[in-house]
Formats: C-alpha cells, sequence, structure tokens
C-alpha cells in the first residue's frame, strides 16, 4: 500500500498516446431496491478522444451521473467495460483507483463538495496533499489554479464566506490543480444563476482551447450548444450522438 | 501505511487539532477518563518514587553495612502475629553483647532500650514540653553503629554508662522545640520525675517517610536507663558488619543467636535480623503491590476513555461521510483516510494524556508543597501515561478509522 506505481497511462508515453481516452462498452448500472430493480443505465457505449467538448443532455433521472460517475471511477458498472486512457478500469486496485481519481480526472459536482472547514486555498491544495507535492509547490500550484479561475483574492476565504459561483470555481481549480486530462463535470451550473452560470461555462471553454478534455452535464440546450458534441441519455441508453456546428 | 502516514502528518494533525478546537465540549468529555488514568499513573508513580528515595536514603543512612535484630522482623509488617511470635522472649543485653564476641565479621555491636509500653514520660525544659519522641537507652556504640554525627557537645562514653550517669544526648528536633535561642549543652531537661544533663547534640538525619521521629530523640546510657526501669526488658540490637562482610556477618549473627536462644533444629529463628538493603527491598515489594493495583485502576479509567474515543470517532465518521467522500473523490488512498482518522483519535487522546500529564505534576506538586508525603514525578511515568494515552487512541481509533477508509466515494458523497 502506499507506493504509487504510475499507471501506464497512454499519456506518460509520448508518440502513443491512444487518441481515444473514454471508450465504454454496454455499460449497466442496476440499483438493487430490494423489491424492485431500477435499471439506471442499459447498456451504453461510446468513445471520447483527447480534446474533446461533449455535453451530456437528458431529462432528470435518465441516468446522466451514475454515468458520470462510472467515468469518473467514483462507481462501478454492474455490467460492461471501461476504458480510460487504454486501461481497462475494472482491473485496478483500490490504489491505482484513487491515483486515477487524483492525476488524470477533475471531478466538478453539482453541489461543490467543498470542504466546508477549510479555506478555498486549502481545498484546492487537498487533490496536492494526497499526492504528497511538496508543501512549498502546493501552494503555488493551489494558488496559480486560483488565479485560473479568478479567484486570486479570496483564498482565505471558507466556501460559507464565498458565493455559489465562487464555490463553483473553486471547486474547478481543485479539479484543475493537477492539471487532469479530463475534466468531469455533472451540471456545473445548475445551482448557479444564469450570469454566473455563462461564467463558469466560459471558464470551460477557455479550459477545453486550452487541450482539456471535457465532458460536461447538463439539460440546458444553450450551455450543451457550447460543447462540440452532445450525447443524448434517455432511460438510460444514448438516444442520440449529434456534432454541433461549433 | 506508513508512507501514507508521513505524506500527511502535518496535514492530518491539522485537521485533528481543528476537529477537537471545534468540538471542544465533546472532546474534553471524551478524553476525560484519558485524562483521568494518565493522572493517576502520574500521581501514584510521583508518591511512590518519593517514598522510595526517601525510604532508600534513611534506611541507607543507618549504614549498609549494618543488621537490625529484634525479637520480631524489623521492618514493615501486614497481618497479625502468630502465637509463636507472640510468646518469643525478649532479646538481652547479654545476647548483644554474646554477638560482639562470637561473630569475627561483627565489629561492633549495640543494645538499645526504650520504654515498651505507651508513650515515655513527658519531656520538660524549663516552660516547654515535648510529648512524642523516641526515649531510648543506648550502649556508646551505639552513635557509631547506627551512624549518629555529633552536631554540638559529646556523645556519652562507657565511663558514662558504667557510672549510670544521668547525662542525655539529643537529636535535632528536641533542640529546636526545647533550646530555640539557647545553648542545650549542660541544661537539665526532666524526663517523667528524672533529670538528665544534655552533653552533645545529635546532627539531622534522613527521615523515614511519615516518621518525624528521627531527629527527635532523647538517648541516655543504657545501664542510666536501666537504673531507672528494671521493668523494661525489651532490647534492641544493631550489629554493625566489617566492610563487605555483610552477608557473613548476617550468617553468623544468626547462628549465635539460635544458640543464645536454644531454637530447635528444624524450627525457624525466634528472632527478626534485617539490614538496609532488606529494608529497601521490602518496601520495594510493598509498592510494587500498590503500583499493580494503581495500573489496575488507571486502566479501567483509560478502558473507558478508549470506549469514549471509539464512540466519538465513529460519530465524527458518520457526520463527516460526505467529507471523506469528498476526499476519496479527488484521491485520497484508503491509507490517507486511515491515518486522518487514527492521528485525530490520537491527538485526542495524546491531549488528554497531556492534560492528565499536568494534573499529575499538579497533583504531585501539591502533595508534596502541604508536606503530606514525599513525591517527584519520575520521567518515565510521563512517558508511560504519553505513550499510554496515544496508545489507547491508536487502538480504539483503529476500528473506526478503517471503517472509514472502507467508505465507497459516491455512496459516501450521497450520504445525507
Ligand atoms: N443510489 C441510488 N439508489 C437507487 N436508485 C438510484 C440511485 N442513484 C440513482 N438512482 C436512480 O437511477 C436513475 C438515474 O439517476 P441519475 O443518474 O441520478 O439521473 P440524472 O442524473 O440523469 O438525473 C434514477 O431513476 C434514479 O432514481
Ligand atoms: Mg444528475
Amino acid at each position: 500500500m502506499g507506493s504509487q506505481v504510475a499507471p501506464a497511462l497512454g499519456r506518460d508515453v509520448e508518440g502513443a498516446a491512444p487518441s481515444v481516452i473514454i471508450k465504454t462498452e454496454d455499460l449497466w448500472k442496476t440499483y438493487d431496491m430490494g423489491a424492485i430493480q431500477v435499471n439506471a443505465l442499459c447498456g451504453v457505449s461510446f468513445q471520447i478522444e483527447r480534446g474533446e467538448y461533449v455535453a451530456i443532455m437528458g431529462p432528470s433521472g435518465s441516468g446522466k451521473s451514475t454515468l458520470m460517475n462510472l467515468i469518473g471511477c467514483l462507481d462501478t458498472p454492474t455490467r460492461g467495460e471501461y476504458w480510460l486512457n487504454g486501461r481497462r478500469v475494472s482491473e485496478l486496485t483500490d490504489d491505482e483507483l484513487a491515483y486515477i481519481r487524483n492525476k488524470e480526472i477533475g471531478f466538478v459536482f453539482q453541489t461543490f463538495n467543498l470542504l466546508s472547514r477549510a479555506t478555498a486555498l486549502h481545498n484546492v491544495e487537498l487533490p496536492l496533499i494526497y499526492n504528497g507535492t511538496p508543501a512549498a509547490e502546493r501552494r503555488a500550484r493551489a494558488e496559480e489554479a486560483l488565479r485560473t479561475v479568478e479567484l486570486g483574492d479570496r483564498m482565505e476565504h471558507k466556501p460559507n464566506e464565498l458565493s455559489g459561483g465562487q464555490r463553483q470555481r473553486v471547486a474547478i481549480a481543485r479539479a484543475l490543480v493537477n492539471r487532469p486530462s479530463i475534466i468531469l463535470a455533472d451540471e456545473p451550473t445548475g445551482n448557479l444563476d444564469t450570469a454566473t452560470g455563462d461564467e463558469i461555462m466560459a471558464l470551460f471553454d477557455r479550459l477545453n482551447a486550452s487541450g482539456n478534455t471535457i465532458v460536461l452535464v447538463t439539460h440546458e440546450h444553450d450551455i450543451a450548444a457550447r460543447a462540440r458534441r452532445i450525447i443524448h441519455i434517455r432511460d438510460g441508453k444514448v438516444a442520440r450522438d449529434e456534432k454541433t456546428g461549433r | 501505511m506508513m508512507n501514507a502516514f508521513r505524506r500527511h502528518i502535518r496535514e492530518n494533525l491539522w485537521l485533528a487539532l481543528d476537529t477537537l478546537r471545534t468540538h471542544k465540549f465533546r472532546s474534553f468529555l471524551t478524553i476525560l477518563g484519558v485524562l483521568i488514568g494518565t493522572t493517576t499513573v502520574i500521581a501514584v508513580a510521583s508518591i511512590f518514587a518519593g517514598l522510595d528515595q526517601e525510604v532508600a536514603d534513611a534506611a541507607r543512612d543507618f549504614g549498609t553495612r549494618t543488621l537490625f535484630i529484634f525479637k520480631w522482623d524489623p521492618g514493615i509488617h501486614v497481618g497479625r502475629l502468630t502465637r509463636e511470635e507472640r510468646l518469643r522472649t525478649p532479646l538481652t543485653y547479654e545476647d548483644g553483647m554474646g554477638l560482639k564476641e562470637d561473630c569475627p565479621d561483627v565489629e561492633d555491636v549495640a543494645v538499645e532500650t526504650f520504654i515498651w509500653w505507651g508513650s515515655p514520660p513527658v519531656l520538660k525544659y524549663r516552660g516547654s514540653q515535648v510529648l512524642h519522641y523516641n526515649f531510648v537507652g543506648a550502649t556508646p556504640s551505639d552513635f557509631r553503629v547506627v551512624n549518629d554525627s555529633l552536631s554540638d557537645g559529646r556523645l556519652f562514653t562507657d565511663v558514662d554508662d558504667i557510672h549510670k550517669r544521668d547525662v542525655a544526648v539529643i537529636g535535632a528536633d528536641i533542640v529546636s522545640r526545647l533550646f530555640p535561642n539557647e545553648d542545650p549543652i549542660g541544661k537539665q531537661i526532666t524526663v517523667g520525675s528524672n533529670t538528665f544533663k544534655v552533653v552533645g547534640t545529635l546532627g539531622k538525619r534522613k527521615a523515614f517517610p511519615g516518621d518525624s521521629g528521627t531527629d527527635r530523640v532523647v538517648k541516655i546510657p543504657y545501664h542510666t536507663f536501666k537504673k531507672f526501669y528494671p521493668n523494661e526488658k525489651e532490647n534492641f540490637i544493631v550489629a554493625m558488619a566489617f566492610e563487605g562482610r555483610l552477608d557473613e556477618a548476617r550468617d553468623e549473627v544468626e547462628s549465635v543467636l539460635r544458640r543464645r536462644r536454644h531454637d530447635k533444629p528444624n524450627a525457624s529463628d525466634s528472632f527478626g535480623i534485617s539490614s538496609a538493603e532488606a529494608l529497601i527491598h521490602q518496601f520495594e515489594q510493598l509498592i510494587g503491590t500498590v503500583v499493580l493495583v494503581t495500573l489496575v485502576i488507571s486502566s479501567i479509567g483509560l478502558l473507558v476513555g478508549g470506549i469514549g474515543v471509539m464512540n466519538i470517532m465513529l460519530v465524527s465518521i458518520t457526520e463527516r461521510t460526505r467529507e471523506i467522500g469528498v476526499r476519496k473523490a479527488i484521491g485520497a488512498h484508503r491509507s490517507d483516510i486511515t491515518w486522518q482518522f487514527l492521528l485525530e483519535a490520537m491527538t485526542l487522546t495524546g491531549a488528554g494524556g497531556i492534560l492528565g500529564i499536568l494534573v499529575g505534576f499538579g497533583a504531585s506538586f501539591l502533595i508534596r508543597a502541604l508536606d503530606v508525603l514525599p513525591s517527584a514525578v519520575p520521567l518515565w511515568s510521563v512517558f508511560v501515561g504519553f505513550a499510554v494515552a496515544v496508545g489507547i487512541g491508536l487502538f480504539f481509533g483503529l476500528w473506526p478509522a478503517i471503517k472509514a477508509s472502507r467508505l465507497d466515494p459516491i455512496v459516501a458523497l450521497r450520504y445525507e
């Protein structure tokens, strides 16, 4: 335990990087509720390539969050396979999964999920603490990430001293700080007003422009329209997979 | 696992202290058991370390080559005397002289006699009087044998003894009580209805704990004592062995006395022999028993504290399920979560331990300041107290911490 053997992620092998970064095959997720069984996902298959900007759309309860949690290695499918950067996730150990959640994926939640007792800076430092980054570098990188989301002047604030938009930007800074190859965002603007939501979306646009792969869940068309590809989910299945004009 | 510990010790200590800060009252209640346990350990250890030191000093003050001989075992008595013990005849002056005669390894012998029943007659000088003191008739060899030092004047001699002169040598405490601003040498003191001339005073001795009588002593020549109190039969014999010959001297004393007292070959000694080392050893055994009892009592306190810690950790983990989810979602390993909560538990009980050590020091200081008992906190008890407190956190925090580390990230994140 504790020894962090870097998984042989494609990104580390220059030149051999597979262009497919996410590949799912017939993913099923069934919640066993005792008397009834809820099929949240019923055979979802798709591929996402490096650098893509994908929106996942669908009505409430269609299985979007379930899918995101699987992609983010937070949950395991009942059936089906998922390859991340060419590695079969079902084969990974607990420690390897922790490593991936830390280094490969930046997850942005609808409800922010910040530590309420910690300052913005400390919240952003946290992923770096978990991979043993030295204190000085940690602080510098956390500050840089906060400046990227234009919160350079709010570093010592606790979440309850920040507005909703600011909190979400702290959460995004936290997702960015380890320079992950994939950013996953589950309704990142869902709890924000339109203007603040637009700011956050502008941030994602910039991140994608600088090379990040972005997958975000939304049920607002104008937000989805910012992505270059929209995957429509309905009743746990991919209903439509379309390229936008962008 | 250890890597994770080292990686995050600062972060985790910070977290642990933060939890302590935010839940002051709850934390305090929880660590109370640990505090009481540690305090008990420290306080009791300090009292006994103090006692031990004093007993050793006082016993050694009589000399490490001295044998104390009485019809019963000198030293600490536990329980009642047996019938055989109650029927033992007193040792005699002649026994003492015989030892000096017949034991080649005994350099010198002193015989002391005293009033067996009740307290000695009132000691008076002019208006002042002393009620509780030791009134001893001693052979002149006594001073040397029991390592008395002369402070002023002279000691009484064989001539004083043979002529049964009414002279006395008094202890430092008697001097300060009867002669606070006066030279005692040459003054007449009365003991009951008899008058004695003070010829000398003794230096201060190291006292046994709780015994204030060491320096509160009036010594008169053995035969002078016999002249006034012919009915007192009990004698206490002190034999001084030649340097390095204590064990041999002891064997000789035993066989000579057995012969003199006609002890049957298969019967045990009808008398007791002790030495400074034996007294110290005897006392240390007594301490050992008491320490064991204390340890049991304090373990109960620590156990209660430990269960409290386990409880608070389980509550804390339940309350912070979402936090654990967040941490796992951003890449915390199982070992990170385990260490976070283990360190929190250890900080909690460690804080209890530190408080307990401080209270223990306070108690020890009070005991010493109020002069109840000698007391000194031994360094080992501080380390043991702290280590045990932290160990309690480690032990009782382990299960909750492992439980926390096993939480599924998504389940933890969804927890309401
Ligand atoms: N932990 C769970 N236990 C039982 N059912 C669940 C659980 N999580 C989600 N579901 C069900 O799975 C379906 C998909 O949910 P979700 O992925 O949250 O949808 P969306 O994010 O698209 O609104 C819903 O019917 C929901 O009730
Ligand atoms: Mg959802």
